[in-house]
């Protein structure tokens, strides 16, 4: 099971209360589709994503990004049972939209510098480590149900 | 995945914009990452003091961000520009270069939290092949 210390509980509790998930989410996501224009290979019926105006303009891409962000309200809702949390999501990335794993780090990544930019020198070292450990054991947890 | 000459001028563009900060920019970047990434410190057990406030920190953070400043004006052989680099890297630090990609994150990290506004996914996306390409450059003597 993940050990949280009690900075990282409520690091992760606060950063998520005062999100604005329209905006992250939106960003995040398309930062991921630019930065990383392989992934676009899983949004295929997105219509048009030909360039980095184009996505970021793209209302599919930020009505989508907005979903994925919700999906990780669970986590910080249930931080001591991440995994379980998550099973049946991982079935679904896994059997149904045949997500590489390698792009739950690809995304998350992406999450962390939209962040990082929103909550500038807010966002210390030690809340950069909260944050990506918080998305690694949801990454971990999304794995989880893959073979 | 090679350096485009768009992507060449939007990371002369960001430098332009980072300017006199390098040396900041650089002490964060390596500070964030002894932090975020603590198995980093096993490279630097000959310091007296790993925390983001050291002097030795600060001084590291400067000579790392110098060299990738210096490679700005390097891009178009970046292999070549880097050599003397790459040398000492490959037989005197010998530094994994997984670990090339972890500070490369720290930098982009760094550029969000101070420069929020001109860290836009394009030139995300630019510097982030451009430190790839750096890294690249300067893992090319390991074997």
């Amino acid at each position: 099971m993940v050990e949280w210390t009690d900075f990282e509980r409520a690091t992760i509790q606060d950063i998520f209360s005062k999100m604005d998930y329209e905006s992250v989410g939106h960003n995040a996501l398309a930062r991921c589709l630019v930065v990383y224009p392989w992934t676009q290979r899983y949004f295929g019926n997105f219509g048009n994503l030909y360039n980095a105006a184009a996505i970021m303009g793209n209302p599919k891409v930020a009505a989508h990004g907005v979903v994925v962000l919700h999906g990780l309200d669970r986590a910080v809702k249930n931080m001591d049972n991440i995994k379980a949390t998550y099973a049946e999501l991982s079935v679904l990335h896994s059997e149904k939209l045949h997500v590489d794993p390698d792009n739950f780090r690809l995304l998350a990544d992406c999450l962390t510098i939209v962040v990082a930019s929103r909550l500038g020198t807010g966002f210390t070292a030690d809340v950069q480590a909260a944050f990506q450990k918080f998305l690694a054991v949801v990454g971990a947890a999304l794995t989880k149900q893959y073979h | 995945m090679s350096l485009t000459a768009k992507d060449k001028a939007a990371v002369k563009a960001i430098w332009g914009k980072i300017g006199g900060k390098a040396d900041a920019i650089g002490h964060e970047a390596l500070a964030r990452m002894l932090v975020v990434y603590p198995q980093t410190k096993t490279y630097f057990s000959h310091w007296s003091d790993l925390s983001p406030g050291s002097e030795e920190v600060k001084k590291h953070g400067k000579t790392v961000m110098g060299a990738i400043t210096g490679a700005v004006d390097k891009m178009d052989d970046l292999v070549g520009g880097l050599s003397a680099l790459s040398d000492l890297h490959a037989f005197k630090l010998r530094v994994d270069p997984g670990n090339f990609k972890i500070l490369s994150h720290n930098i982009l990290v760094t550029l969000a939290v101070n420069f929020p506004g001109d860290f836009t996914p394009e030139v995300h996306v630019a510097v982030d092949k451009f430190l790839a390409a750096v890294s690249s450059a300067i893992a090319d003597k390991y074997r």
